[in-house]
């Protein structure tokens, strides 16, 4: 679907990517994961063209995308970033449909979908008639996904979607979001630095340090070949509170 | 005060435009539509009866003929007559030459009638009386002294001296007053003129500056000193007028012929009295000097107390609406060019933020040779003060949409000016509409300061307050120009609730 080619990004003098070579596989969930400033957001914002590369070349189903491609190619693009990116001033139906009304789309056009959404993320009609202030964080990465999936994108991608969210909120969306994914078949693009995220969300995982991918594959792999030291590092970085504790007998 | 002493902003501008001032003049050699006669008077209350005097004595010889009150200083004044925004206005000879001219070799009146002459102007012959620099004791102290002349003072080093400030500073003040008579005093201070006038009825001076047709001189019972060196210039009060205005007017020379001569210095100093401590309206006491001096019947139109404040409220609404519909109309899309591209953000927030800083005063007085006098300078110098608060507000509105936001816009794939509509604009209408509503607040006052170049409003009221030292007067333009700034704030807030999104509005919660 995607594909990054010799990729380089520097801001200023810091170097944010490269040199990158990266495959996204079609209808399939690739996470790109790693430490803070490693590089793997950047990355995101190249396949969404708010970034562009220094050298290398972002392709799509095959054809480099040239800048003046990218307002056209955002239409088969869906995307969710940390906080959502609401917009305040529209209530979430408003937010959800935008896009839809600009483009032209009939009442009962815009409604079967929304309706279809709304049951696909599990949002009630009055919830959509709030404006994001007056929604929980959970709510309001539904209704940013409900939006990222209003036209049927042929790509998905999310930047920390769960981020911002307390581990209780994130555990009901990292179910909900795995199911969605699955009944949806769609290629997905989602950016985290949390591993157990990326290895239940993930069918592929890409690890990056220092603007670099370390190695790809899935968590098994990563577990029991790592490609180098750094790999057990991070996984080892995150373990688990409950390994201190007695198991129950 | 009678003597209009320009600011020294209005001088400073008035110097900048002096190349203009032919430019304006040739300019305006086209041939005059207008058939009524434009009679200005400066913000000083005998150039305001004067003019007053002129005018009633127009319209008694069938002349329609308007008189535009108090429109400031004598370059607008001058100005305006140069550019046949005005057909005629009282003056003094020796501001003519003094401030008007520029030009030390022209002393004599045949030598100021050719000056003016080649400007298209002609001036009357001298009404009577003057109004010079002059110096003024008690009179019960120079009675007691045996002073009658400038040159008695000599004898007198004993004497303290409080002299205006402007008095201390001009090269034909103070300075040469002091070498020419051989002054010994050192007791010489500078202080306001209005005080100096209170200081010396309360003793703590002897002799101050005065101009010798004030008011004052009666009220306080002074005794005017001789210049008898005569080194103050002359300043008689004459009319100057459009060289052409005999042959638009026939009737006029014959009618303002019958003036000249008829001003003897007591007269005026009593019309100056009746006008500005007893507060009689100008409008009658041109009346009264009309009937006693040449037996006509004057036509004064002095209008009700709430008409008056009716008409200046539709005036100074007028100013400010249509000033402030063009301000928003160029001021919003300035700000969102200045939002959308830095450099040139830089460069239009810097122009709007250099006009903003332009004194008022001296706004107006840059509008009079471009635009002559009236309103339309006015809402241009109101235009251009609101534009920065919109363009401002506008541009840091639309720079304060936090990135994800706008990045969020971007990658949904709406189109540059969808997002602008749809979002940015939205997102940055609070901020706008305080721009706006700080403009029309500033707006409202800034307006009271089109009265000095005719352009009415409530600064019509305040202006002759303060030159007639009237606080009822003031008040009356004061009080409503603030209950209108109130009501604009007020309007603003009622607008911000349906123009504001309501998700804007709402209280952040149900974390």
């Amino acid at each position: 679907m995607f594909s990054l080619v010799a990729i380089h990004k520097s801001y200023g003098p810091v170097r944010a990517v490269g040199p990158v070579d990266l495959e996204i596989a079609k209808a399939r969930t690739t996470v790109l994961l790693g430490p803070s400033g490693c590089g793997k957001s950047t990355l995101l914002r190249l396949m969404t063209g708010l970034t562009s590369p220094d050298s290398g070349e972002v392709r799509f189903e095959g054809v480099r995308v040239q800048p003046d491609r990218w307002p056209s190619l955002r239409r088969h693009l869906g995307y969710v970033i940390q906080e959502g990116g609401l917009f305040p001033h529209l209530t979430a139906w408003s937010n959800v449909t935008l896009m839809a009304r600009h483009l032209g789309w009939s009442g009962p056009d815009v409604d079967r979908r929304v309706e279809e959404l709304g049951q696909l993320t599990r949002l009630d009609r009055p919830t959509l008639l709030r404006y994001p202030a007056e929604l929980s964080g959970g709510q309001r990465q539904r209704v940013s996904l409900m939006r990222a999936l209003m036209l049927d994108p042929a790509v998905l991608l999310l930047d920390e979607p769960l981020g911002a969210l307390d581990p209780m909120t994130r555990f009901d969306l990292q179910t909900d979001l795995a199911q969605i994914f699955r009944s949806l078949g769609k290629t997905v693009v989602l950016v985290t630095h949390d591993l157990s995220e990326a290895g239940f969300l993930g069918d592929l995982i890409v690890l990056m340090k220092e603007g670099r991918v370390v190695q790809t594959g899935t968590l098994e792999q990563f577990v029991h070949h790592p490609a180098e030291p750094f790999v057990r590092k991070f996984i080892n970085a995150q373990r688990s509170p409950l390994e201190a504790v007695a198991p129950v007998a | 005060m009678i003597q209009c002493r320009p600011s020294i902003v209005l001088v400073a501008f008035a110097a900048l435009w002096a190349p203009r001032l032919s430019v304006a003049a040739s300019a305006a050699d086209a041939p005059p539509t207008q058939q009524t006669l434009r009679i200005g008077s400066k913000l000083s209350t005998d150039s305001v009866i004067l003019a007053e005097i002129a005018t009633q004595l127009s319209r008694g010889n069938g002349v329609p003929a308007e008189h535009l009150r108090q429109l400031g200083g004598t370059e607008i004044l001058f100005k305006a007559l140069l550019s046949r925004q005005i057909d005629l206005y009282p003056e003094y000879t020796g501001t003519i030459t003094q401030q008007l001219l520029h030009d030390p070799r022209i002393v004599t009146e045949p030598q100021i009638r050719a000056a003016l002459a080649q400007r298209g102007i002609a001036m009357s012959q001298p009404l009577g009386f003057s109004n010079n620099y002059a110096i003024g004791m008690r009179r019960t102290e120079a009675d007691r002294l045996g002073l009658s002349a400038i040159s008695n003072l000599v004898n007198h080093p004993e004497l303290r001296l409080g002299f205006s400030n402007e008095f201390m500073a001009r090269h034909d003040g103070w300075p040469l007053l002091r070498d020419r008579y051989a002054l010994p005093q050192t007791d010489v201070r500078g202080l306001d003129h209005d005080l100096a006038y209170r200081a010396l009825a309360a003793g703590s001076i002897d002799a101050t500056d005065l101009y010798s047709a004030d008011a004052e001189i009666a009220y306080y019972d002074l005794r005017v000193l001789d210049d008898d060196l005569q080194i103050f210039p002359q300043y008689r009060a004459v009319y100057l007028c459009r060289a052409d205005l005999p042959e638009r007017w026939p009737a006029l020379p014959g009618a303002l012929a019958r003036l000249p001569g008829k001003f003897d210095q007591a007269a005026m100093v009593a019309m100056s009295r009746r006008a500005k401590l007893q507060q009689v309206p100008e409008a009658i006491v041109a009346a009264d000097f009309l009937k006693s001096t040449l037996g006509i019947r004057g036509q004064a139109q002095v209008s009700g107390f709430w008409a008056m404040i009716g008409q200046r409220t539709l005036e100074h609404l007028y100013l400010v609406s249509l000033s402030l519909t063009a301000a928003i109309i160029l001021a919003v899309p300035l700000g969102i060019l200045a939002a959308r591209w830095t450099g040139a953000g830089r460069i239009i927030v810097a122009i709007v933020a250099v006009i903003y800083t332009i004194p008022s005063l001296a706004l107006l007085a840059f509008m009079v040779p471009l635009l002559g006098i009236g309103v339309w300078p006015a809402m241009v110098a109101l235009f251009l003060y609101s534009l920065l608060p919109i363009v401002r507000n506008t541009h840091t509105g639309l720079r304060a949409i936090a990135p994800p936001i706008r990045e969020s816009a971007e990658v949904l794939g709406l189109p540059a000016w969808t997002r602008l509509w749809r979002v940015e604009l939205p997102l940055a209408s609070a901020s706008i509409l305080a721009g706006i509503q700080t403009s029309a607040v500033i707006n409202v006052g800034t307006a009271t300061l089109g009265a000095l170049i005719g352009a009415g409003g409530y600064g019509e009221p305040i202006v002759t307050g303060i030159r007639l030292d009237s606080k009822a007067l003031i008040l009356a333009g004061a009080v409503p120009a603030a209950l209108m700034a109130l009501l604009v704030q007020g309007l603003f807030e009622f607008l911000e609730r349906f123009l504001v999104p309501r998700g804007l509005r709402s209280k952040p919660g149900l974390a």
